[in-house]
């Protein structure tokens, strides 16, 4: 007996895998070996050093708590810009959501700048802030603020197709069935979009995660408060420390894949039990 | 050559410019055209962008060639960096002796006697640093121990990662030294109070000017005093003041050929020539139209209007036993800028 492969509707699968190998290992793997390989360039001595500093310990909790909260804020107001774009029209929808792009396309220094200008106690917004006691620019508030600002897009951008695919006829069967309102965001719209909605907020934190240009200017950057772990990389490299650098760097590759993973066993968690029902 | 000692006046320059061309009309071997990379920092984008052309026709008098300097320009460190991994720089012109050092150090790109080699220290102009206040000094600042009253403001970037701003901290601890009864203790003591008084530390000194300039943040910058002439010179001359403190350091943003570049590139004869250059009365006369102090007696006597009289002016050599102490000292990990953060 002769096992025979299945037959595929497209063949070359062989070529395909062989080619996504060597395309990763090109693009990601061997510049992220050459982060691991230069962070032990001075022993564990000096990784352990560097990275138990209280000052990078302080830069790592701000930068994945910050990144953290403004993907959290992303997840619920983006899932109501999304929601507006598609199930409704109005004037301007064209332009409002070209503008959804914007925190995507700008420079992310040229964002900085902005927000700052915006925030700053003498600025549009700061200015009426100061009186209620609320300052953005040059603390910690300002963090989120700028990372907020940059994940939006990516929060909406995921789920506008996947509120697009969804029926209105299932929001009027529920309904008609005599579920409240309530009762159909929380038991039929929302676990269909929870998969989207996981996926969104994996985007949003992993680009706020690594975020360096914008959150700059507006960060202050005093030590053990407002500075975030990629200024501390920075900082490193201006003392021409390569390997304290890479070591802080190797840490938050390390976070940030582990915290990836977790999303990603949630969602495969998420879409099965919705799939399911 | 020496025409060159005179101001350029319209004359002088349309004569030279007709030798250029008889020049290059009658010589018989043919012209090449060379290209230099010249590696530099963030202010002195305009200045070599003029010194560039005054170069260029010297270069042609010279030998005959026409020379094109491209430029690059950035936060010190990070284009110390750049050359190290391979930015094919023909000359460097960086903001602190420290990031050419490093060169020799971690890439042997240099020889480490790399400072000997021209004169002054292989620093052609000089700096210092200045107090910028706002119109009519508000807050009464007149020198480094005003600094340090509660009220007071400072805007100033992080000496880790502005090698600029390193030369700021000295020359704070510079004045706390010269105090009566100044000692170590005492400079760490005064610039602990000082970064008290410091809301934001932005990492670049651009950053820390749009902080005090545009945003309105602190009663007082910390800058060069080249970097303040220009930002008064562009924000109009009524809005902000210059103060000169009784004892400031001298800063040596000093040059360096990058000797395996050159080689490599054949071009060693031009980029030492405009290495050269730059302490030539005429090199000399327009680092100080940018608000450079020239190293050139005349020239300086030229200008000597132009710039404030600070009684005392430190030199990192002389008050700090040169960079690779003072960084080891003060900004390394563990340095006294970290202890004032509680590290």
């Amino acid at each position: 007996m002769v096992t025979v492969a299945p037959r595929r509707v497209l063949p070359g699968f062989g070529l395909t895998l062989g080619y996504t190998m060597v395309y990763l290992s090109l693009l990601v793997l061997i510049p992220l070996s050459a982060v691991f390989i230069r962070s032990f360039g001075s022993g564990w001595g000096h990784f352990w050093e560097v990275v138990s500093a209280p000052r990078v310990l302080a830069s790592l909790r701000l930068s994945f708590g910050a990144s953290l909260i403004a993907a959290s804020i992303n997840l619920c107001f983006g899932l109501i810009v999304a929601w507006v774009l598609i199930r409704y029209s109005f004037p301007f929808k064209r332009l409002i959501d070209a503008i959804v792009d914007l925190p995507f396309a700008l420079p992310t220094a040229v964002a900085g700048i902005a927000l700052t200008a915006v925030y700053a106690p003498n600025g549009w917004l700061g200015a009426w802030l100061k009186p209620l006691g609320i300052t953005v620019a040059f603390t910690r508030l300002g963090i989120v603020v700028a990372l907020t600002f940059i994940g939006l897009p990516f929060m909406v951008r995921t789920l506008q197709p996947v509120l697009d695919d969804l029926d209105k006829e299932v929001e009027q069967a529920a309904a008609s069935l005599g579920a409240s309102a309530a009762q159909t965001f929380l038991r039929v719209i929302l676990p269909a979009l929870w998969p989207a909605m996981l996926t969104g907020f994996a985007l949003a934190f992993a680009r706020a995660v690594g975020e360096y240009g914008s959150v700059i200017f507006i960060a202050g950057n005093m030590p053990m408060k407002s500075e975030i772990a990629p200024l501390l990389i920075v900082t490193k490299l201006e003392q021409y420390d390569y390997a304290g650098a890479s070591a802080i760097a190797l840490v938050m590759l390390v976070l940030s894949f582990l915290v990836m993973l977790g999303i990603n066993a949630l969602q495969s968690w998420a879409s099965t039990r919705h799939g399911e029902r | 050559m020496r025409l060159f000692a005179q101001r350029p006046c319209a004359i002088l320059s349309g004569a030279l410019l007709a030798f250029v061309v008889s020049i290059a009309v009658a010589s018989p071997a043919p012209a090449a055209t060379v290209k230099i990379l010249n590696v530099s920092y963030d202010p002195t984008r305009e200045f070599y962008e003029e010194y560039n052309k005054a170069f260029a026709v010297h270069w042609k008098l010279k030998s005959g060639d026409t020379v094109i300097v491209n430029q690059s320009h950035g936060g010190s460190g990070k284009q110390a960096r750049s050359v190290i991994e391979g930015l094919e720089a023909d000359v460097v012109t960086l903001a602190l002796a420290y990031d050419i050092d490093a060169l020799a150090t971690q890439a042997a790109l240099i020889p480490p006697n790399w400072q000997q080699r021209l004169p002054y220290n292989s620093t052609p102009y000089t700096s210092t640093i200045v107090f910028l206040v706002r119109k009519g000094n508000p807050k009464n600042i007149h020198d480094w121990g005003d600094l340090i009253r509660t009220g007071v403001g400072v805007i100033t970037p992080s000496p880790k990662t502005s090698g600029g701003a390193r030369w700021n901290y000295l020359a704070a601890w510079g004045w706390a030294l010269k105090q009566p009864g100044g000692n170590a203790a005492s400079a760490e003591e005064f610039v602990r109070k000082l970064y008290k008084n410091v809301p934001v530390l932005d990492s670049g000194a651009r950053g820390a000017t749009t902080t005090f300039v545009e945003r309105g943040i602190g009663d007082v910058l910390l800058a060069w005093e080249n970097e303040a002439y220009l930002a008064v010179k562009e924000l109009g001359p009524n809005k902000f003041d210059i103060i000169a403190p009784s004892v400031s350091i001298l800063a040596e943003p000093p040059v360096s050929l990058v000797d395996q570049n050159v080689d490599e590139h054949h071009t060693r004869a031009v980029a030492e020539e405009y290495l050269q250059y730059l302490y030539s009365p005429e090199g000399q006369d327009i680092a100080a139209r940018h608000f450079y102090r020239p190293r050139d007696t005349a020239v300086a006597a030229k200008y000597a209007n132009q710039f404030q009289s600070i009684p005392l002016l430190l030199t990192i050599d002389g008050a700090f036993g040169g960079w690779t102490k003072a960084q080891a000292t003060h900004f390394a990990d563990h340095g006294t800028f970290d202890k004032i953060y509680g590290q």
